[in-house]
């Protein structure tokens, strides 16, 4: 699963801990640091062949920056394989016309992770809520992240 | 007995639906996505990686498929390992850098440690390797250290291939750490980089026999940083220690770089395609070549006949009652083993 923050805005420990919650519920995320474009998320997105793309937007772009996301996805034809999810500082009044766009889920900022890994699990058809033993299902949502590693640096 | 076929749920909506169903299985038949691939496709390619990954059945029929190549059109795979916080892949990201401007096409495979308890992972070797997703002759992919049927060095052999059946002419393969697996996949590349940290005297007294033995090239990253010359010594003299190099073979350079500044990196580049040539000028490349083909049957042949073995014996329940009385006492392993191989 890709995490990604897209734009200007600098923060980002929303996405980090939704990064490792995905982790500890047993997905493979990637966190893309901050400031990264629409088509940089999306070339990532295709390079590891991810499940679902979380984008983690505060700085109040997201009309703008999320369509763009999704009509990339569309000229890749992505669109049918990767759901796109955001999160953030997104009004409500904003969800719908997103939703149309192609955004599966909006994740306000009071939402729990454990809300977001189930909604996840559903859409991705795995019905088990424990940890597979085998071989995960290759959910990579790509979690875009910050600047600072969220995996122990090598 | 075939490996399960692609463990990913069927979809949920059909094609020309509306994308609210998640239509991501719609499967081409891996002869399509190998063509595909080869003309340079480069959604082929993930989705080839991700069946090839996960060992499934679509996966293995796709490397049948892939081009026979000769010993001079093969890629070079390099290795790049270590410890944890030297690096590396800031590292692996300024060697893609000097490969590109020498026109080459580079692909990546950073392998990140996954959790034991919930098999997944934080894949964090990109960040450091981000800025060079618009160029088309990089490709980088993630994978966790864990939860691949037939273990990492496997799957990432079989990525390795596609990769370079893709036209990647380097293959950089990063991965964190000096044990078991992490061995094996050194054991995958042509060209082995070990990455050390300034102060890394201590950690080369601890080292493991055996590490410093597959180091074609010893790096010490941050140059800049004190301790970086200290440990470059320290280096050079443990090499210095053993049976002394034959005339003709490869001597082991010790490089001291800063992947932060960019400084040693073109010795680096410089050193990684003098120790290509060196392989193949001295029979040593082939001579690799074969004991990796030899570890590679070996380990898909247990690979198999441990599948087979295991799923027949926990489908008839066998394998219960086996651990049952192991636990128990009543029996011990080997008779248990006997009894499983019908000895």
């Amino acid at each position: 699963m890709l995490v990604a923050k897209v734009g200007l805005d600098g923060h980002d420990r929303g996405a980090k801990v939704v990064a490792r919650a995905l982790r500890d519920a047993g997905f493979e995320a990637i966190y893309t640091g901050l400031h990264r474009t629409p088509e940089e998320i999306v070339e990532i997105a295709l390079q590891e062949d991810v499940q679902v793309i979380g984008v983690s937007i505060l700085s109040g772009a997201h009309m703008t920056l999320l369509p763009r996301i999704a009509s990339l996805l569309r000229e890749r034809g992505m669109e049918r394989q990767v759901l796109l999810v955001a999160g953030g500082i997104i009004p409500d009044e904003d969800v719908e016309a997103l939703q149309r766009e192609g955004v599966a889920a909006v994740f306000g900022p009071g939402a729990a992770t454990r809300q977001i890994v189930e909604f996840l699990r559903e859409r991705l058809g795995m019905t088990d809520s424990r940890p597979a033993p085998a071989p995960p299902v290759r959910p990579s949502a790509k979690t875009a992240g910050g600047e600072r590693p969220l995996a122990p640096s090598h | 007995m075939p490996p399960a076929t692609d463990p990913r749920p069927a979809p949920t909506a059909s094609l020309g639906e509306p994308s609210d169903g998640l239509d991501r299985y719609a499967r081409p038949q891996p002869s399509e996505l190998v063509e595909r691939m080869l003309a340079g496709d480069r959604r082929a390619l993930a989705r080839l990686l991700t069946l090839v990954e996960n060992q499934t059945a679509e996966g293995e029929e796709a490397l049948r498929l892939l081009p026979r190549r000769g010993a001079g059109e093969r890629g070079h795979v390099i290795g790049f390992t270590g410890s944890p916080g030297a690096g590396k892949s800031t590292l692996v990201g300024k060697v893609i850098d000097g490969f590109r401007a020498r026109g080459e096409k580079v692909g990546v495979l950073a392998i990140d440690p996954s959790s034991p308890f919930s098999h997944g992972a934080l894949l964090g070797d990109r960040i450091r390797m981000l800025g060079r997703e618009q160029d088309q002759a990089v490709y980088i992919r993630s994978l966790s250290s864990r939860g691949h049927p037939g273990g990492v060095a496997a799957a990432t052999a079989g990525m390795a291939r596609l990769l370079e059946a893709f036209g990647m002419g380097r293959i950089l393969v990063e991965t964190v750490g000096a044990g078991q697996s992490e061995l094996a996949i050194m054991g995958l590349a042509q060209t082995v980089v070990l990455v050390f940290n300034p102060g890394a005297g201590d950690e080369i007294q601890g080292l493991k026999a055996g590490i410093m033995e597959i180091g074609d090239l010893l790096v010490v990253n941050k140059a800049d940083l004190p301790g970086a010359r200290e440990a470059a010594g320290f280096l050079k003299a443990a090499l210095r220690v053993g049976p002394p190099p034959q005339p003709g073979s490869w001597e082991v350079p010790v490089l001291l770089v800063s992947a932060a500044t960019g400084e040693g990196i073109d010795l680096l580049i410089q050193g990684l395609e003098e120790h290509r040539r060196y392989l193949e000028a001295s029979g040593e490349g082939g001579r690799r070549r074969r004991l990796q083909a030899e570890n590679e049957l070996a380990n898909l042949i247990r690979e198999r006949l441990a599948r087979q073995v295991l799923d027949r014996a926990r489908r008839e329940g066998e394998w219960d009652r086996l651990i049952e009385a192991l636990s128990s006492g009543d029996l011990d392993p080997h008779t248990a083993a006997d009894r499983l191989l019908g000895a």
